[in-house]
């Protein structure tokens, strides 16, 4: 079984590492939130914003172009409708409901590519709670578009200017921030990682991708299961949300796309599985890119989403005992599946979830086996990106 | 017997403890940072092992990790400087550090090499109670080792109790929500806390930090306590010196006066 334990562990992957000052805090969360999560006035809110608000169900969208090139049925997830552009609101929506009902003030969120940030701002405009969101500066630099969105929306963006000044940075400084504001303020984590129990809730707010894909599955193919679902992995919040009703059901295989930057053996990757080993960062122990001395190494990825030397434990825990598949996608296959989407089925993705696209062309499957990739995000806030790289 | 004890033994009052980032200004700077805070007047030496990711430090140590480890620090090169120190500095030493690089060092083998060396106690800030009393009790007892834990205002009197049931050495007060860094003063409600811990009666002495940087907020903690730790603003001292021994003499006397 594939669930988290009592001490927030996925088998040796997770608990709750953090400093003293944030004890208090990771304790009044985890004591609140399964029980506020579960009421009838918790579900009936979170049910109503995620349907007329962020426009749920999002639709799973039988892709046949892709499928006849690709020779297997494949389905798109339509994350990418998502208000906002990506998967990202589900978690902030149900997070914003929970600060509320826990009397907070605040919100502060770390971002990278900047959609969790855009998310997080929209919901506190619709909250009309305070928001603080930290950016790596290079992030800033390279997610424009959203930067200014999070302004429009009333939130301040800064700018995290430690280290390599992208998503890592950001998460640490969104934690000191917490510490330094430990009463009024809740922190919305983007991805299921940090100390237990966000992996899990985040998780849990996600969960409703699979939740509705069994449903959709169901009604287009007169079964729940999948033989594949496929998603990209930075910290892995689109992934666990597609994966979390497939996990014990071994016979749906559970495909994870790294980002491999410039390659693997590059010096400038992400991929987590392929070079990472046991290790802490943010609050919990998980597959970490660090030298042997235990200092944490800066990743790259065209994609500022999976540019993250870590990955949240669940899937440490997925690829430590098998139960998932990882591939890891260099920057220009991803940027190419992008554009090969855009040009077979008129939907340009964002290049987190190019990878996920990619993927098709790593792994092997049957001619009918039934695929569902992961749609996380639309490309718009991409355009940057594409027109310098330039190859369509 | 453990330094630390001693010196709590023999001194009550005004205990001051130095924290500085091994490594920094210089790689081969450690030592004789530790000679000088001794020569100086302090009475504990916090060595901070640098860490790419510090979460619950400021700017000023931020920086000091990133130059300690552009300079070539690692745990591995602390431990080869601190080969024979004992020699040298008898004030009782703590190690600060971060849990990853200590983990993939591994524990046991650096809880035996800090014995070995003359360490007397640690301060993980990121090191879970729990998690210390499944893992990692029974280790840094066996190696002698005083384990620190820290609390804050937001700590609960329940947990503040816990936690000097599993501490042998100090306690760490961090002074306010904050991460590490100099502010000017100490407030009415830094004041009111430290007051609310003075009155618990813990078995185990207790050190103020975070935000101690001069003689005025050293003699105001050190009042409600058995002394103060000065990490950040003690690291700006070192950073822009061309002479560390004169300077650090001036400051730790400056503090203490
Ligand atoms: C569209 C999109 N997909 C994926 C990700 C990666 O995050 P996660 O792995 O948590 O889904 C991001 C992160 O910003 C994103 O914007």
């Amino acid at each position: 079984m594939i669930r988290v334990d009592e001490k927030g562990f996925y088998g040796k992957f997770g608990g709750a590492y953090i400093p003293e000052m944030l004890h208090p805090n990771i304790e009044e969360l985890r004591e609140n939130y399964e029980q506020i999560i579960s009421t009838e006035e918790f579900k009936t809110e979170f049910q109503s914003l995620l349907k007329d608000f962020v426009g749920r169900p999002t639709p799973l969208y039988l892709a046949t172009r892709l499928s006849e090139k690709y020779g297997a049925k494949i389905y798109l997830k339509r994350e990418d409708l998502c208000h906002t552009g990506a998967h990202k609101v589900n978690n902030t929506v149900g997070q914003i409901i929970l600060a509320k009902k826990l009397g907070k003030k605040r919100i502060i969120a770390e971002t990278g590519a900047g959609q969790h940030g855009v998310a997080t701002a929209t919901v506190c405009a619709l909250m009309g709670m305070e928001c603080t969101v930290y950016m790596g500066a290079l992030d800033i630099q390279r997610q424009k578009p959203n930067v200014e969105r999070m302004k429009i929306l009333g939130a301040k963006v800064v700018p995290a200017t430690s280290g390599s000044q992208t998503l890592k940075d950001a998460t640490n400084e969104a934690m000191r921030q917490w510490i330094n504001n430990p009463v009024d303020t809740h922190y919305i984590i983007g991805s299921v990682v940090g100390p237990h129990p966000y992996p899990e809730m985040v998780a849990k707010f996600q969960s409703v991708i699979s939740e509705e894909i069994k449903t959709q599955l169901k009604e287009k193919e007169g079964r729940e299961n999948p033989d594949l679902v496929i998603a990209c992995v930075g910290g892995g919040s689109n992934a666990a949300g597609a994966f979390y009703h497939y996990y014990n059901v071994p016979e749906v295989r559970l495909i994870a796309a790294e980002a491999a930057g410039l390659g693997i053996s590059s010096g400038k990757s992400a991929a987590t599985t392929a070079l990472g080993t046991m290790g802490i960062l943010h609050g919990s122990k998980t597959l970490l890119m660090q030298t042997e001395d235990g200092q944490v190494v800066e990743p790259h990825s065209i994609s500022a989403g999976l540019d993250y030397p870590g990955i949240g434990p669940v899937h440490a825990h997925l690829f430590d005992i098998g139960r998932g598949e990882f591939v890891a996608v260099e920057d220009e296959d991803a940027m190419k599946a992008g554009i090969e989407l855009s040009r077979l089925e008129g939907i340009i993705p964002a290049i987190e979830t190019s990878h996920a696209i990619h993927a098709l062309n790593m792994i092997e499957y049957k001619k009918d086996d039934i695929i569902v990739i992961n749609l996380s995000g639309r490309g718009d806030k991409d355009l940057d990106t594409y027109i310098k790289w330039g190859g369509y | 017997m453990n330094r630390i004890h001693t010196l709590f033994q023999n001194k009550q009052k005004q205990v001051l403890s130095i924290y500085f980032t091994a490594g920094f200004p210089e790689l081969e700077d450690t030592v004789p940072i530790m000679e000088a805070i001794e020569a100086a007047g302090a009475d504990i030496i916090e060595i901070g092992v640098p860490y790419s990711d510090p979460i619950a430090d400021g700017p000023t140590i931020q920086d000091s990790n990133m130059i300690a480890l552009e300079n070539g620090m690692s745990l591995k090169k602390l431990f080869s400087q601190l080969e024979g120190f004992r020699e040298k500095v008898s004030l009782p030493v703590v190690l600060m550090g971060y849990l990853n690089p200590i983990i993939q060092y591994g524990m046991e083998d650096f809880c035996a090499k800090c014995q070995e060396l003359g360490i007397d106690g640690l301060i993980l800030p990121d090191l879970p109670m729990h998690q210390y009393l499944e893992e990692f009790k029974e280790l840094f007892e066996q190696y002698g080792l005083s384990n620190t834990f820290l609390i804050s205002p937001q700590t609960s009197e329940k947990r503040i109790s816990e936690i000097d049931q599993h501490s042998n050495g100090f306690i760490y007060m961090v002074s306010s929500h904050s991460i590490t860094g100099a502010k000017a003063g100490i407030s009415d409600e830094q004041k009111a806390y430290f007051k609310r811990v003075q009155e618990m009666k813990l078995k185990n002495p207790r050190l103020i930090g975070f935000g101690i940087s001069d003689a005025e907020t050293f003699q105001t903690a050190s009042s409600f306590s058995h002394g103060a730790i000065i990490g950040s603003a003690f690291i700006k001292i070192i950073k822009d010196s061309k002479d560390l021994k004169a300077d650090i003499n001036q400051y730790i006397q400056s503090v203490i006066k």
